[in-house]
């Protein structure tokens, strides 16, 4: 409770003293959150139970929100203060949002998994209501009257009798001192205010105006220009290197150099840039000799020793007798997140031997942490502050830029250092989407119906973020005392990592579902929008396909066979309706295709129909249209839904027609936009999103949806249009061309 | 040094040759241009030069110096927007924004020069621009809005 006291007084005050005070050890403020948990707390109330750490409300009228969760584009600030706005009865104009820092934010752990409405909205939610409620008992006993007969509006608390006060006036300070109950009335929904509504982005009048909000607007005063030089290829280390008198030049302050790590760091961008060049040219690299390339690898996943594990097995016995059995084989190549925007971070040696850094990670705390290991600092000597980036879909960059940063500034101390990587640096040696082979075989009956499915997948891993330790830090695996890359673990039930959507949602009278998990790198690779989804969806959903097409039957009827979920059927059906099913013509050279999923068989639903147009001589698929259907719960911003499903639909279409990233033993050759395009204003279709709108149930999050039903409806309507089944993704002009011709 | 003319200011520059988008930002302050590329394929950095859209990021300081140049602050402001911007903010047409100046920039010059395109003139006005979040339709929208509000 002492720690407590402090943090209250702290939080009371503003700006530097705040700042100052509070790097006294958020760690174990955060921890002895954690051990006060309560049980059936919502969301990430569950580890941080004290309201404090969400809420303050000030005697100036100011709400003070605090969030682990980050905005990425995906309009979740937003979001949040809606939630807050109506569950507290404020304008959300009072509100004011902290978010991402370390210092000061519950650790939420990272903004990942579409888990930010489920488990952060949620945990706002229920804080604001009971935050409300601690409010409105203060203004009972001012107003000498009865709680129950209290009316809100915008803080102004009002008795029956016509007396008022409000929150600013009845709060002290210390009321949210205590551990949420989750017992608080939530809001009627025919009360709601904001939840529900298509409220505008905060964030849009400044990013339009170049009002400064993005990383890279920071300047510092005293702001040094950092640049890192990375290797030619993956395992490549230094043999030699001559700098000459790179160290001499106008500006540069300093090279730095710990085993295969180097820096520049200098007084301007431009020359820290030429730096690093003559640097690259002068460095001499000892490259590993051989390795898997991505022409190779396919054969490559499925030669590796694997850890496996049977994840479903409802096996049918029954399938022995069946009357037919279908295989098929599906491929997806290693993917980039390609943020438009290069990893950025800023960082600063304090006099007192705090590192604080700024950066654009999706987990700021594990980030905090990791760079603690990498630099042998205490845990609380590190605090990472989120600041917007470009957008990141998944693990990019970002957490390696901030380990740059803390490198160079620890030696300039005092001085605020910014990395800026490359565009070769993203698209080199960004962690990718990790390529995936998947093979489905279906026993069937003589009426083409399923009775027994299997699926068994290889992948390497989704999920190789910093955690809490150095090694996942691309930096700190090329200093001079290296730190080991972990082995990776494959996450398990029930969001799954390589496995994640593998078992199908259908109600097939038997499944079996199998993954060979590969510890090893072929390229290096982590979390990328879906994760194992984005695969296995797109198997799913074209083998379901294939078998609807052999019975002679309608794709969305075939499915609707064996699939019992009432919502799963509705977006189904939604979509079926949308788009215009059962009136479509067929015309020549032209398909329409389908695909659905639940994104993890326990969040968003989303079914997708796509019409396209394929050009037999050149290859080239036209997707002339996309129809969505959402059910994202209870939408607290529709318009944010929306654009997430648009946005994920366009994304896919872009992975699906054209991605794949191309490498070698000698380095990444997909090492800019030339070399790695993806879709572009001519190219991208119409989209039609309709959401199903479930007010009063729970949030589910909506942003990596669409990514695999879009990937299975594309390859199902070019299979419509032409009468060729493409398995291996993506679809581009030279392989649609050699499958037409074959 | 050189005189440097940026959104009807003159400045005095002595980087003259640095990429005019290190000094729009490092040294004039300005967010709106953005590095998302430094080899002229993104449009992130898109300023206008004479009133023609200009990669900031591959163009030297020293080949602009008595021209005028145009960034997305000198559209109009978070008071009194660009009917472009406020377009933007009407069709809530971004996800995470880091593209958005290249693609106003980009429809300035276009609208300038075809006050009422089509959606395809659009989208092909638009081609050289990248945006990974997948905003494209509503950028489009925006755009053909600012040109029927004009």
């Amino acid at each position: 409770m002492t720690i407590y006291a402090t943090r209250r007084d702290v939080l009371r005050t503003t700006g530097s003293l705040a700042i100052a005070l509070s790097f006294a050890g958020p760690a174990a403020l955060f921890e002895a959150c954690a051990a006060a948990e309560g049980p059936g707390l919502p969301g990430d109330l569950k580890s941080n139970p004290r309201l404090s750490g969400w809420l303050s409300v000030g005697s100036d009228g100011t709400v003070t929100l605090r969030v682990g969760k980050v905005e990425l584009g995906q309009g979740i600030l937003t979001a949040m203060q809606q939630i807050c706005a109506d569950e507290l009865d404020v304008d959300m104009a009072r509100i004011v949002l902290v978010s991402g820092d370390t210092a000061l934010v519950p650790d939420e752990g990272g903004t990942t998994g579409s888990f930010s409405m489920a488990n952060g909205g949620t945990a706002v939610r229920t804080a604001a209501a009971e935050a409300r409620q601690i409010l409105l008992g203060l203004a009972g006993e001012k107003l000498g009257a009865d709680v129950a007969g209290l009316a809100v509006d915008d803080g102004t608390v009002r008795a029956p009798d016509g007396r008022q006060t409000t929150y600013w006036d009845v709060v002290t300070g210390h009321d949210f001192e205590v551990d949420a109950t989750g017992r608080a009335p939530l809001k009627p929904l025919d009360k709601r205010r904001y939840i529900g509504k298509s409220v505008p982005r905060i964030d849009i009048p400044d990013k339009v105006t170049g009002t400064q909000i993005f990383i890279q607007d920071l300047r510092p005063d005293g702001m040094l220009h950092g640049r890192v030089l990375r290797q030619p290829a993956y395992g490549a280390t230094l043999a030699a290197l001559d700098a000459g008198d790179v160290g001499k030049r106008p500006g540069i302050v300093k090279i730095v150099r710990d085993g295969s790590f180097i820096g520049i760091i200098a007084e301007r961008e431009e020359q820290a840039i030429d730096a690093i060049e003559a640097l690259r040219q002068a460095a001499r690299w000892t490259l590993p000799s051989d390795g898997p390339s991505s022409q190779t690898i396919y054969d490559w996943l499925v030669a590796q020793k694997s850890q496996d594990k049977i994840i479903k097995d409802s096996s049918n016995p029954a399938a022995a007798a069946a009357a037919a059995t279908v295989e098929a084989v599906y491929k997806r190549p290693y993917q980039m997140h390609a943020s438009i925007g290069p990893s950025t971070a800023l960082a600063t040696l304090g006099d007192d031997g705090t590192m604080i850094v700024q950066t654009h990670s999706q987990t700021v705390f594990e980030t905090a942490a990791a760079i603690a290991d990498m630099l042998g600092l205490d845990k609380a000597k590190v605090r990472c502050q989120h600041v917007q980036g470009s957008g990141c879909y998944g693990h990019n960059g970002a957490d390696d830029a901030a380990a740059d940063a803390a490198l160079l500034a620890r030696a300039a101390p005092g001085k605020p250092v910014r990395i800026q990587w490359s565009r070769n640096d993203e698209h080199q040696w960004e962690p990718y989407g990790s390529a995936m082979l998947i093979k489905t075989r279906a026993a069937l009956d003589a009426k083409g119906d399923i009775v027994d499915w299997q699926l068994e997948l290889w992948s390497t891993s989704h999920g190789t973020r910093p955690g809490s330790a150095a090694g996942n830090l691309l930096p700190a695996g090329v200093l001079e005392k290296p730190f080991a890359l972990p082995v990776p673990v494959d996450g398990g039930p029930p969001n799954y990592a390589a496995g994640r959507n593998a078992i199908a949602l259908y109600d097939f009278p038997g499944q079996r579902v199998t993954v060979h998990f590969i510890p090893t790198f072929a390229a290096r690779a982590s979390a990328t929008r879906g994760l194992g989804a984005y695969a296995n969806v797109f198997a799913i959903e074209s083998f379901i396909d294939e078998l609807a097409r052999r019975a002679g039957a309608d794709p969305v009827e075939y499915r609707l066979r064996t699939l019992k979920d009432p919502r799963a059927r509705d977006v189904l059906n939604k979509v079926a309706e949308s788009f215009g099913w059962s009136t479509w013509q067929k015309a020549p050279d032209r398909g329409r295709g389908i695909g659905f999923a639940r994104y993890k068989n326990l969040a968003a639903y989303t079914a997708i129909a796509l019409e396209v147009e394929v050009d037999r001589q050149s290859g080239k698929i036209k997707v002339l249209r996309a129809v969505a259907a959402n059910d994202s719960g209870d939408m607290v911003n529709p318009d944010g839904v929306a654009n997430q499903i648009e946005g994920g639909i366009v994304q896919s279409l872009s992975w699906s027609l054209k991605e794949a990233v191309r490498f070698d033993p000698t380095g990444v050759k997909s090492d800019d936009w030339s070399a790695y395009p993806i879709l572009t204003f001519s190219e991208v279709p119409p989209v039609d999103v309709h959401l199903i709108n479930r007010p009063g149930t729970p949030f589910l999050g909506t942003g990596e949806a669409a990514q695999g039903p879009t990937a299975a409806a594309l390859a199902n309507a070019v299979f419509d249009a032409t009468g060729v089944r493409f398995r291996e993704l993506p679809l581009t002009p030279a392989r649609v061309k050699a499958g037409l011709l074959s | 040094m050189a005189q440097l003319e940026v959104n009807g200011t003159s400045y005095e520059i002595a980087a003259v040759d640095a990429p005019l988008l290190f000094v729009l930002r490092n040294d004039l302050k300005l967010n709106g241009p953005k590095f998302g590329c430094g080899l002229g394929q993104c449009g992130a950095c898109t300023v206008l030069v004479d009133g023609e859209p200009v990669r900031s990021c591959i163009t030297a300081t020293s080949a602009v110096i008595g021209q005028k140049i145009t960034t997305l602050e000198g559209l109009g402001t978070l008071q009194a927007p660009h009917k472009l911007q406020q377009a933007m903010i009407d069709e809530q047409a971004m996800q995470c924004g880091y593209c958005i100046n290249g693609m106003i920039m980009r429809a300035k010059a276009l609208l300038d020069r075809t006050p009422h395109p089509t959606e395809a003139e659009v989208r092909a006005g638009l081609d050289g621009n990248l945006c990974r979040c997948g905003a494209h339709n509503r950028i489009v929208r925006a755009v053909l809005r600012a040109a029927r509000e004009a």
